[in-house]
């Protein structure tokens, strides 16, 4: 009885599998096609042709291309410092570092608010300086880097952690520096995968929105990004938010597409 | 009982947490069953209704409530997209007359007034619209997609052009909603902002209300209609006409609403 059991269970996993795949697919799949064909191609190149979703559209090239420089610059030997050392407390940076991830995005703006706005922790010092963030795009940029740069920091701390260590140790007994095997040996090594940890956090960026509102309001030209400009337009203009949406989606595919192909240049 | 199954193979402390779970989601099926013969009913309702209706809820007798607050161009939009709360309340009458029209809604009714104030913190020194106009004051407005977005640019086009540019060029935000013109005064990030009196209520004294002049004021008029082809129609109306003239009407005006003007 148990024999007859468990072979039947044997014959239906594989059907199952493929019905768990399909369901998924269509699950995943739907919206994307949706967005794409609910209103027609040339509507959608029309409605593109309009100053707020131009704005919005530079300004989250913008905004989100600075704050990956500025994660790549400042996470880059972050990221070595944890795959390379251990210390007391380690564990706890780390989740310190990785709760951007899980925590929701309009928590983070709340967070920054508290920290960097002008009734924060920070906002006497700041207004000494006679440095504004919020309603400004580089309250967009502080946003963006704080919830993104966990998706760069993980992928490159993990990158650095896989490079050969007789290549770093090689390195060293050659007389290299740290400061020379960093740069000369386990940057190019783990090229690719900062690459693609780099990509995932641009994608991030690109897809920010509760951070940026409570952060740094919406405003065009200024803090209104395109996600914001979404969120304005699908009250009174759906198919000028779907032709925002579209370009996000065909954004995501490439560096999505990046990704992959970059996993495949990737030694192994 | 899948549940069981994986508390009991599991080790230790994920035994625990798979257990937590476990009551969490059955106490969450019990809670949603237990309700019976009363009917739940979903209300979209606009953000400015978030602390009124809450209220309300807790003393209608004939179901029980579900709200869903946003923007009121928002839930319309998600209307228009086939969502299908009970009742559709917006802060102003415009979108609930055209979902009417659209066949979406059933013919809407006023339930309630307000008033558009400037929102300042308690400790401001803005008096009024002259000093919004000055330069370095940063002021946040909705967007004008949303009622009250909409609404202050009335008052803004009913002033001289130079005030109106000069109180313009101060804006430095357009929010979505009224929640979050209020959320961005509480923080001090801004100065001043435009929001409905009831939302000055809202927050206990860490907002004050500056008026303004009469000649000014737009004819701010809430509207709400049973959305077509939704059950328990009987149940959506008298929530309806708890807000009109019930016990809900004493807590809007509790609240700052005004009563609903004869439009």
């Amino acid at each position: 009885m148990r024999h007859r059991l468990a072979r039947a269970g044997a014959r239906l996993f594989p059907v199952a599998l493929i019905v768990a795949v399909a369901v998924a697919l269509v699950f995943l799949a739907l919206p994307v096609i949706a967005i794409f064909t609910d209103v027609s191609p040339k509507e959608l190149i029309d409605s593109l042709d309009d100053d707020t979703t131009v704005d919005a559209l530079k300004l989250s090239l913008q905004t989100t291309l600075t704050a990956l420089v500025i994660i790549l610059v400042i996470g880059t030997p972050v990221a070595w410092a944890l795959a390379t050392r251990r210390f007391r407390g380690k564990q706890i940076l780390e989740t310190i570092i990785e709760l951007p991830l899980v925590m929701p995005p309009a928590v983070a703006g709340i967070g920054l608010l508290a920290a960097l706005g002008p009734k924060g922790i920070l906002g006497p010092l700041f207004d000494s300086l006679d440095v504004q963030l919020v309603f400004q795009t580089a309250g967009v940029v502080v946003a963006l880097t704080f919830v993104a740069s966990p998706f760069y920091l993980r992928q490159a701390q993990a990158a650095f952690s896989t490079v050969d260590r007789s290549l770093l140790e090689a390195s060293r007994t050659l007389g290299a520096s740290e400061a020379r095997t960093f740069g000369r040996v386990a940057c190019p090594v783990a090229f690719p995968s900062l690459l693609s940890g780099a990509a995932l956090a641009w994608g991030r960026a690109l897809g920010e929105f509760g951070a940026t509102l409570v952060f740094a309001g919406s405003f065009q030209g200024v803090t209104q990004t395109a996600p914001l400009a979404i969120y304005a337009q699908f009250g009174t203009n759906f198919p000028g938010a779907l032709a925002l949406a579209a370009v996000l989606v065909c954004f995501s595919i490439a560096i999505l597409g990046g990704v992959k192909l970059l996993g495949r240049l990737q030694p192994t | 009982m899948q549940c069981l199954g994986i508390v009991r193979q599991g080790r230790h402390p994920i035994r625990w947490l798979a257990a937590a779970a476990c009551v969490v989601a059955a106490a969450g099926c019990a809670s949603s069953s237990s309700g019976g013969s009363q009917p739940t009913l979903t209300i979209s309702a606009a953000a400015s209704l978030k602390d009124a209706f809450t209220t309300c809820a807790q003393s209608f007798q004939q179901a029980k409530l579900k709200f869903s607050f946003a923007g009121s161009d928002q839930l319309a939009a998600q209307i228009r997209q086939g969502a299908s709360p009970n009742v559709f309340a917006s802060a102003n009458t415009k979108l609930p007359d055209q979902l009417a029209a659209e066949g979406k809604l059933s013919k809407p009714q006023v339930f309630a007034g307000n008033k558009l104030v400037i929102a300042v913190p308690q400790d401001s020194k803005i008096t009024g619209l002259a000093d919004l106009a000055k330069p370095g004051t940063s002021i946040v407005i909705g967007d004008a997609s949303v009622p009250i977005g909409s609404y202050t640019r009335e008052v803004l086009g009913r002033l001289p052009p130079a005030q109106e540019k000069a109180i313009l060029a101060n804006v430095k935000s357009e929010e979505p909603d009224v929640a979050s013109i209020v959320g961005k005064l509480t923080q001090g990030a801004a100065d001043a902002g435009f929001t409905y009196v009831s939302d000055v209520k809202g927050t206990k004294g860490q907002l004050k209300a500056v008026d303004l002049p009469a000649n000014l004021q737009p004819n701010v008029a809430y509207g709400a209609g049973i959305v077509k082809g939704t059950p328990n129609t009987k149940e959506s109306q008298a929530f309806i006409d708890d807000v009109i003239s019930g016990s809900c009407s004493k807590v809007m005006q509790q609240n700052g609403f005004l009563p609903p003007p004869n439009a």
